[in-house]
């Protein structure tokens, strides 16, 4: 029997404004427990949250780039649940009139176009972490997250396989991070996806019973979470068995999904408007000037660099898939208007030296529009293609400036066509058994005479002269 | 609408109250009274009143993102029972 695989995907992403969403105390990531933490964001009796104005206007900038309605009239609610990673007992959530509704973020796979629809997004916060201490076994509680402005972005159930659900949070990771509205670290859980699953036989249009796998933060281990639980449903069906709606922590070390206890995740919220918040009244002025502001998005981004700089696709799909790139490529471009070449780079040297280096393509630093005046190097025959690899991965790892670090340490190419017939004429005289076997047909010896040219020559001149200076001087023997 | 001990249980686990008979028996009679006035309420006529969810006609409150200092760990921490490495200590969570 066939099955079809339906998945609706609930994006958290933590927004990268400087302060929580209800006080004052600093987002950043990683200090000492419990030190952003003031009397608001930790729940004491008494307190009462503001909103930051800056998380409403990231969230409209990103309903605007999802193709949302904003819900001019809006507001908060109370979500009710004991979990000591929420100091007051509750989240502030947006249930009923969340501020983003009906949009749709167009994906493409294997040439198919698919737009995937948003239910909605809305503005919530973090909660605290959890830390589990073995030693006394008991949990040991940091604050520090629990307040963090988070947006949830709740597609409709329009997934049919993991390529789509991954297309999509690179899209979406992409248009995020052009927004400026997040990071999306996901190893530092600023992105997390949980995913809802059903499958269902091809002979039937109604839905399965679907799971949710909560908090899954990397790409591929979402694409590995699909796959376990489709298959684990499946066979659930065909041994007879019913599906459980139910959450479910997915393993990606054990490569297996386990079901939360159900007392844990007791569904009943018990939702109330927020007392303690206002509503938000977002005017027509706002929404427009958001709109004025909006960068350009990954979509026309792709379009504009396929239209006027003729790459190719997959390199286009892979540097506009990142706004780190990005910024490498418009800076080195800005640099020499040498769109092809930049793009050949970044797809080589650059992904090359950040994966060596285990370097994020978000944490690569060297001056960008250095990697342009290489490329002018280049062209302008001062340092041949070798040499130039080198010295940017100088530059990669070090950040020097290329054209002084290329005269600083001798690198230019010999220009002088004299010297290169001299090093020829050298090398084929002191190699007389080479010269044996070209005469004998071997066309190999070649390549191993311009390795021993270039060596003497220390890699510094054009490959293409030092050949044909070869090819003329073997034919005078 | 009556209160059943059934309910009782339930808003227990979620209240994470553990009451005994006679706690249950009393908070029965006060729910049920609570619930009751929900009819009183019902009976008035509100047709053409728009729903509403806060008393003052107040909107867009907002705070500038600006970072100010955190209040003092110690202090923050000062009221928990038990604390450790500068956390608050709880009894184990179960994922």
């Amino acid at each position: 029997m066939d099955y079809i695989t339906t998945m609706g995907l609930e994006v958290h992403t933590e927004l990268s404004t400087k302060t929580k969403i209800f006080c004052n105390c600093s987002t950043e990531f990683g200090g000492e427990p419990n030190t952003h933490v003031c009397e608001v964001c930790s729940g004491m009796p008494g307190t009462l949250p503001v909103l930051n104005r800056q998380v409403v206007e990231y969230a409209i900038r990103v309903g605007i780039a999802t193709n949302c309605e904003i819900t001019q009239y809006n507001k908060f609610d109370r979500k009710n649940y004991f979990y000591p990673d929420l100091p007051k007992a509750y989240q502030v959530s947006q249930l009923y009139l969340p501020i983003c509704r009906n949009g749709h973020i167009d994906i493409e796979v294997n040439g198919k176009k698919k737009a995937i629809r948003i239910h909605e997004i809305h503005m919530e916060e973090d909660a605290g972490k959890l830390i589990h201490d073995p030693w006394d076994d008991c949990t040991l509680v940091d604050y520090n997250r629990c307040g963090v402005p988070l947006l949830e972005i709740v597609s409709e159930p329009d997934f049919e396989t993991g390529e789509e659900v991954i297309a999509y949070l690179t899209k979406l990771k992409a248009i995020l991070q052009y927004t400026g509205v997040s990071d999306c670290k996901m190893e530092q859980g600023s992105l997390r996806a949980d995913v809802n699953l059903s499958v269902r036989p091809v002979t039937t249009d109604e839905l399965g019973t679907r799971t949710e796998m909560k908090n899954i933060n990397s790409f591929k281990a979402i694409a590995r979470a699909i796959e376990g639980e489709r298959k684990r449903q499946i066979e659930v069906i065909e041994e007879g068995g019913r599906v459980v709606q139910e959450t479910r922590r997915w393993d990606d070390n054990k490569g297996a999904s386990f079901a939360m206890r159900s007392k844990e995740n007791a569904q009943d919220y018990r939702y109330f408007p927020e007392p303690d918040l206002v509503p938000i009244e977002i005017s027509d002025e706002w929404i427009a000037r958001v709109k004025s502001e909006m960068p350009e998005l990954p979509d026309a981004k792709k379009a504009r660099y396929l239209a006027d700089y003729g790459l190719p696709e997959y390199d286009v799909d892979i540097i506009t898939g990142s706004k780190y790139l990005v910024e490498i490529f418009e800076q080195a471009l800005a640099a020499c208007n040498e769109p092809k070449e930049v793009s050949n780079w970044i797809m080589g040297e650059v992904l090359r030296l950040a994966t060596e280096t285990s370097t994020d393509v978000e944490d690569i630093s060297f001056d960008f529009a250095n990697l342009g005046k290489l490329i002018l190097l280049v062209k302008k025959n001062v340092v041949n293609r070798p040499t130039a690899k080198e010295v940017f991965e100088k530059m990669f790892r070090e950040n020097v400036e290329p054209e002084q670090y290329i005269k600083e340490n001798g690198l230019e190419m010999v220009q002088d066509d004299n010297l290169v017939r001299e090093v020829v004429v050298k090398v084929l005289a002191d190699n007389p058994k080479s010269i044996a076997e070209w005469k004998e047909g071997n066309e190999k010896v070649t390549r191993f005479l311009m390795g021993q040219c270039m060596k003497q020559l220390k890699g510094k001149a054009d490959p293409g002269t030092v050949n044909a200076v070869i090819a003329e001087e073997l034919a005078k023997l | 609408m009556k209160i059943t001990d059934e309910m009782i249980d339930y808003i227990g686990i979620l209240a994470r109250l553990q009451l005994d008979e006679s706690e249950k028996e009393s908070a029965k009679n006060e729910m049920e009274k609570i619930i009751n006035y929900m009819d009183v309420l019902n009976e008035v006529d509100t047709t053409g009143i728009e729903a509403m969810s806060h008393a003052f006609p107040v909107k867009n409150v907002f705070r500038e993102d600006e970072v100010r200092p955190s209040v003092d760990r110690e202090l923050i921490t000062l009221n928990a029972p038990k604390k450790k490495d500068g956390c608050f200590q709880v009894p184990k969570t179960v994922e």
